[in-house]
């Protein structure tokens, strides 16, 4: 056994992996000289031990954008975690930190103007905050998918949909041209294209929003990631194909075994899809809980009136939809109060001087941001 | 059902693909202009390449007997020239066929040039943006306040003699001349498309994707900005063109007996009021090919870019 074979085992911990499987083969970019590089090469090796831990670990994420008129405050000492092959739901409304979290992920923040000012993220023991451009390349594409919102504009033009699916086999997987191809046509009857192998060649104007939709799950499936990004995958889509969507996603996530961050502002979608929901405003998870506790039993106002916004069926016709009254406070001015304080009903003293911590709400699962419905402390029943 | 969606298949199925360059190609095609000018740019090229070798006169082989008989130059179809001769007896149109060989290789060349330094520039400028777009764009503008003609001319006078200024019969440092003065429009194209095509979610898509960034250049981000450059530079084609008559007619470039369509305008001019003809059919060649060149290259602009058309 070499000296590298060693480092590379360093923290698999498992005795039964003797050497790297054949699939598993380092990209040569991997740089064994950096401690991170030989992190990541060990993670590519012990498939077998990763259960131990969580599959992404974020802690005290704060992204910021410097712009002329000041700091903008996109995400602030945001924390939670996921499971392997759970599917993690952040809602809210827009701006208020859900994409750039999931931008930050993959370190994909545009920079200037954006930056990660502070934070750890550890993606399957790897802590992405450390890994050099190279190395993070990797990693995007290869174990972390992305879909973006609007799959008119995220596809090439001018290259065909079978190179598309099939760079990112190419450029990670290591395939030859024609077994690129084979994946992409494999993928692309997978999410449910007919004649996959006639449409290869095809223009992505030659394919209706759902379809691109689809050819996006495909792109971001190619290197059977562990992670899914799905940054308001249906948003852009009229309502009949987005069942369709979030269906595809569910079943393919679940036969590939990849974990989803599932990002909406549609709480119904995360309520039929999530296993955990996180709930973000102006920069701050809320709220965050098992989809069920959290749905039953909400502890913060914010999070009651985006479920008192929802339309219900059993509404008189031709009453008016409930709203949250005001505006998301602007990001560039945040001082130390709630910062959901100026449109909620339920606000006294404190929450305009005091900023609420996440604490918990009858169990280490459900946590709220709230002085209002603090244990023991709080004034609204 | 079933017998709809089968007949609906195989009507997909006979449908090809339909690409951009198809779509475009199909656009052309119904510009009778764009036609015309093609064609004949076509023959242009034909004529530059074959043309030497099918004239029974070479571009410098004099005819003394004819104009000792004819006490001066052969006028159009006299003795077997169709466009006569010059005043020493060569044939005007194996000359203006070696004309059309010396504009179609600045036309190759310069353009090629144009490519190599212009696409680059342009392209490292638009995506690094800050301080590289800082440095190469003011490199740029400096080339581009220098004057030309000074440029040019202080250039074939540096390397006068040396193996440089007679390469190709003195025309390659016409060429690389008029290539490194020209490149700036298309440097300044390509950066523009750059900065605003890498802001598309399809680039932000491929970083996704962990596509590298040279790759997302060339895979993605040129063939996207391609129909601008091809408009750009033939469009540029006429002013090289013209460029090199230019200099020709100055007397820099393709030494005698080269016959460049400038060169023989000079000619030519010396003996407008008696022999018409030995103006006349060069200009006219000149004015030809600069305007199918233009025409082509308008046809073009409006088959890659359909919105654009009747706009400009």
């Amino acid at each position: 056994m070499t000296a590298t074979d060693d480092d590379r085992r360093v923290d698999t911990g498992s005795p039964a992996v003797a050497e790297l499987p054949d699939a598993e083969k380092l990209p040569e970019a991997v740089s064994l000289e950096t401690e991170e590089g030989r992190r990541l090469a060990s993670q590519l090796a012990d498939e077998k031990t990763r259960h131990a831990r969580k599959l992404l670990e974020v802690r005290d994420l704060s992204t910021q954008f410097f712009t002329k008129d000041g700091i903008v405050h996109a995400v602030d000492r945001v924390n939670f975690e996921l499971d392997y092959g759970e599917t993690l739901g952040l809602v809210g409304e827009s701006g208020c930190g859900k994409s750039v979290t999931a931008l930050s992920l993959t370190r994909l923040v545009p920079d200037p103007p954006g930056k990660i000012i502070s934070g750890e993220i550890i993606f399957d023991g790897v802590d992405v905050m450390k890994l050099t451009n190279e190395e993070m390349r990797l990693l995007r594409g290869k174990r972390i998918g992305f879909i973006f919102q609007d799959p008119m504009t995220s596809l090439n033009p001018t290259l065909t949909i079978g190179f598309q699916i099939a760079e990112s086999a190419r450029l990670h997987l290591g395939l030859s041209n024609r077994a690129a191809n084979d994946r992409a046509v494999e993928l692309l009857s997978k999410v449910g294209i007919p004649r996959a192998r006639d449409r290869m060649a095809d223009y992505p104007h030659q394919f209706s929003g759902g379809m691109r939709q689809r050819v996006m799950i495909a792109i971001a499936l190619a290197c059977d990631p562990m992670l899914l990004l799905a940054d308001e995958p249906t948003t852009a889509l009229d309502v009949t194909i987005q069942a369709q969507i979030l269906e595809l996603i569910r079943s393919l996530s679940e036969e590939f075994g990849t974990a989803v961050i599932l990002i909406t502002h549609d709480l119904g979608i995360a309520a039929g899809m999530c296993h955990r929901v996180n709930v973000m405003y102006a920069g701050q998870i809320v709220e965050t809980g098992v989809t069920d506790a959290l749905f039953e039993n909400p502890e913060m106002p914010y999070a009651w009136g985006l479920l008192d916004s929802l339309p219900r069926l059993d509404e008189e016709r031709g009453a008016k939809l409930r709203t949250i009254e005001g505006m998301p406070p602007d990001l560039l001015k945040i001082g130390d109060e709630c910062r959901f304080s100026p449109r909620c009903p339920y606000s006294r003293e404190i929450c305009h001087t005091d900023e609420p911590e996440l604490t918990e709400r009858g169990g280490a699962d459900h946590l709220a941001r709230c002085h209002g419905t603090e244990p023991g402390r709080g004034w609204i029943q | 059902m079933a017998v709809q969606s089968t007949t609906l298949d195989r009507k997909v199925a006979e449908r090809p693909p339909a690409s951009l360059w198809r779509d475009a190609l199909e656009r052309l095609l119904k510009n009778r202009l764009a036609i015309l000018g093609g064609i004949f740019v076509i023959l242009l090229v034909l004529l530059a390449v074959v043309g030497p070798f099918i004239t029974p006169y070479g571009y410098s082989q004099t005819d003394t007997q004819l104009i000792r008989d004819l006490r001066g130059p052969a006028n159009p179809g006299q003795g077997g020239h169709l466009f006569g001769t010059d005043i020493l007896g060569r044939d005007l149109l194996s000359r203006i066929m070696d004309g059309a060989r010396i504009s179609m290789t600045v036309a190759l060349v310069v353009q090629v040039t144009v490519i190599l330094i212009g696409v680059p520039i342009g392209a490292l400028a638009g995506w690094f943006g800050g301080r590289v777009d800082n440095l190469l764009m003011r490199i740029t503008d400096i080339t581009y306040a220098f004057p030309d003609l000074l440029f040019i001319i202080l250039l074939t006078v540096v390397f006068k003699d040396t193996w440089f200024g007679d390469a190709m019969d003195g025309l390659l440092l016409v060429f690389v001349a008029i290539g490194i003065v020209s490149w700036v429009g298309v440097a300044r194209l390509v950066r523009g498309q750059m900065l605003s095509l890498k802001e598309t979610e399809y680039v932000e898509a491929a970083r996704a994707i962990g596509v590298p960034d040279r790759k997302i250049v060339t895979r993605h981000l040129l063939p996207n900005a391609i129909g601008p450059i091809i408009v750009a530079v033939t469009l540029g084609i006429p002013g090289a063109i013209l460029a090199e008559a230019l200099l020709a007619f100055i007397g820099i470039g393709a030494n005698p007996p080269r016959a460049s369509w400038g060169s023989l305008i000079t000619d030519g001019q010396t003996w407008m009021s008696s022999e018409p003809h030995l103006l006349l059919f060069p200009a006219i060649a000149i004015a030809l090919a600069l305007l199918s060149f233009t025409f082509l290259g308008d046809g073009l602009r409006d088959a890659l870019d359909p919105k654009l058309k009747g706009k400009q």
